[in-house]
């Protein structure tokens, strides 16, 4: 393919911000330094093998899990609201679930932080109520529930455009063969949205699976997740080996789950935002 | 070979362009704590030598040691603690200061100077010292504070709150085992990593800076805190308490140095003179809470101030606390328990 002049600023920068940094964590992640220069080891890769590692890593998969799987139990219905064509003032209804999302996604969470507290909005209603306090705050739901609030938008807007593109005459078609409408949905609308769903499932799971700043401030530090681990060997204890390491093999698992979802898209039409 | 040409060409006006962003004032880059000067030193600084300051802030030691280490951010001015300035001076990461630019540097108490970290005091001017010890909420604890035992005890749990700063919470693990806080016995330090696990069950949750939030709004009932921090919090909620446990603390001291990263070392110790000026060092230390080891800020202080035990221990009173020294090989072993603590 000939490369038109237009298209080496991407190129340039891809490389110096895509390429570049790519090539340094792989570098990072097998190379120590000597007195003599820089040494070879795989020491890195074989830490994190440490149970204690592996957890981690099962604890950001499991918490990323539910969160998909809320978000997607949440997301489908609204987003079949959403695409429905006897709503009125659809747009109005869209922009309202986007408006959020212009806002900063720390202030947001920061917000929850108020809302959940023991002295926070939550327990003061309860209060009225004479419910006791709860500790709202600081557990594993917290961090589910931010993640689930921050990533929510990115299952229902996928699945609305590609809900929203189905013909209508199909639904009509098979409303005059017989169909009921749980069989329209299970025999029509499923399969038809299932490029959306897998799109809406990725856009959910990638950043919930690498999230740092939601367990560090709904769960209070506790809940150490994979994101948290790099940014800790990074950042304040300065091992970039290890911190390398994780990080490719995070790249890995992320490479390998897209492919297992691309395998089947290819047989769909694609959808959504990708 | 035009197509190459083409695209060094477009790199080299892209560099260009970026690196003619600056220019204009000179610019002074000071690195400090979260929350732990006056906003307004920093404008009236800007204001009386007409220059930009660029001030950025970071939560531990660590994270600062890693930023500069790394070579960015061109810092002039940092405000590390002492076993981390001893690194630095060791890691050739710190400019000589020439005192005589620095000619407030009278003002400041003699215990201060000639410290450990810096023996000859060529490096570093003090500028907040203090403790650390357990801030709790009278309301909400009726047992003495006196041990740091108090934070494994299972009748306040998910009522603590734990600084989330390595150093800090393995030293007063090792205190509360009655190990020095600079220890670098392997044994003594899984024991300090089996307490630390034991303990997080109870813990609420590690914070740094919202500490202060949290303890004000009575979130919690006991937190390990920095001494200064302690006396804005008692200051705005009247409930709380500071105790230093039996056992032993950390005494701190944090002081201005100039990191090698710097460009305009003479702008540097401008600021650091400027720091020590008394109505400045008295600016800072009313804001946030620290004690000053300034004589004659000190002297303006409310006198009040001069009888709290959390802002002004007497030294004496101080015998069994310990000032953290640089662990050098051993500093690794720390960044592991300390890792395996939060990843369990």
């Amino acid at each position: 393919m000939k490369l038109k002049w237009i298209s080496y600023p991407y190129i340039v920068w891809m490389i110096i911000f895509i390429l570049l940094p790519l090539f340094l964590i792989l570098f990072y992640s097998v190379t120590y330094n000597t007195s003599e220069g820089l040494g070879f080891t795989l020491e890195y890769f074989q830490r994190f093998f440490e149970p204690i590692y592996i957890n981690v890593l099962w604890r950001s998969f499991k918490l990323a899990l539910v969160s998909t799987g809320v978000c997607l139990l949440l997301g489908y219905p609204m987003a079949m609201i959403l695409a429905d064509k006897e709503l009125k003032n659809r747009n109005v209804m869209v922009l309202l679930f986007i408006i959020p999302m212009w806002m900063n996604f720390l202030l947001r969470t920061y917000a929850w932080m108020t809302l959940l507290e023991r002295n926070g909005i939550l327990n003061s209603l309860l209060g009225l109520l004479n419910i006791a306090p709860k500790d709202f705050l600081y557990n594993e739901g917290a961090v589910i529930l931010g993640m689930v609030y921050n990533f929510l938008p990115f299952m229902v807007l996928p699945i609305y455009s590609v809900l929203i593109k189905i013909d209508k005459n199909l639904l009509e078609a098979a409303g005059d063969l017989g169909a009921n409408s749980a069989t329209t949905f299970r025999k029509i609308i499923l399969p038809l949205s299932i490029p959306g769903v897998l799109s809406g499932v990725t856009m959910v799971f990638m950043p919930a699976v690498t999230t740092f700043v939601i367990p560090r401030l709904l769960g209070g530090g506790q809940f150490t997740l994979i994101g948290n681990l790099i940014e800790q060997q990074f950042l304040f204890v300065g091992d970039w080996g290890f911190g390398s390491a994780v990080s490719v093999i995070m790249l890995i698992l992320i490479l390998i789950s897209m492919g297992v979802m691309g395998k089947y898209e290819k047989e769909q039409e694609g959808g959504g935002l990708w | 070979m035009k197509k190459y040409f083409k695209l060094v060409l477009f790199m080299v006006v892209a560099t260009i362009l970026l690196a003619g962003c600056s220019g204009g004032r000179e610019t002074l880059t000071v690195y400090n704590w979260g929350d732990y000067i006056d906003e307004d030193v920093i404008r009236e600084f800007e204001k009386e030598f007409g220059v930009r300051v660029v001030y950025d802030e970071f939560a531990t030691n660590e994270d600062m040691y890693v930023k500069i280490n790394a070579g960015g951010g061109n810092y002039d001015v940092a405000i590390p603690s002492d076993y981390m300035i001893k690194r630095m001076i060791d890691e050739d990461l710190l400019h000589k200061i020439d005192f005589d630019n620095v000619p407030n540097y009278q003002y400041i108490d003699d215990q201060f100077k000639d410290l450990g970290f810096d023996p000859n005091n060529e490096y570093s001017v003090p500028y907040m010292w203090g403790t650390v010890g357990i801030l709790y909420n009278k309301t909400m604890v009726d047992d003495p504070v006196d041990s740091w035992k108090i934070l494994w005890d299972e009748k306040y749990s998910k009522q603590i709150l734990m600084l989330d700063s390595q150093r800090d919470s393995i030293g007063i693990t090792l205190k509360m085992l009655g190990y020095s806080l600079n220890t670098k016995n392997t044994q003594e330090l899984e024991e300090a990593k089996d307490a630390l696990i034991e303990q997080k069950p109870l813990v609420l949750a590690y914070v740094g800076d919202e500490v202060k939030d949290k303890m004000i709004s009575g979130e919690a009932a006991l937190a390990v805190v920095w001494s200064g921090d302690a006396v804005y919090m008692m200051r705005e909620n009247p409930d709380l308490a500071y105790a230093i446990p039996e056992e032993g603390s950390n005494l701190w001291f944090d002081s201005m140095v100039i990191p090698k990263t710097s460009k305009n070392k003479e702008l540097a110790e401008k600021f650091i003179n400027f720091m020590t000026r008394t109505d400045i060092a008295f600016m800072n230390t009313d804001y946030i809470g620290y004690s000053t080891p300034h004589t004659e800020a000190k002297k303006q202080l409310d006198p009040s101030l001069m009888n709290d035990m959390a802002a002004y221990p007497a030294m004496e009173d101080l015998e069994d606390c310990e000032v953290f020294e640089d662990l050098s090989s051993s500093a690794s072993v720390y960044d592991r328990i300390w890792t395996e603590v939060k990843a369990k």
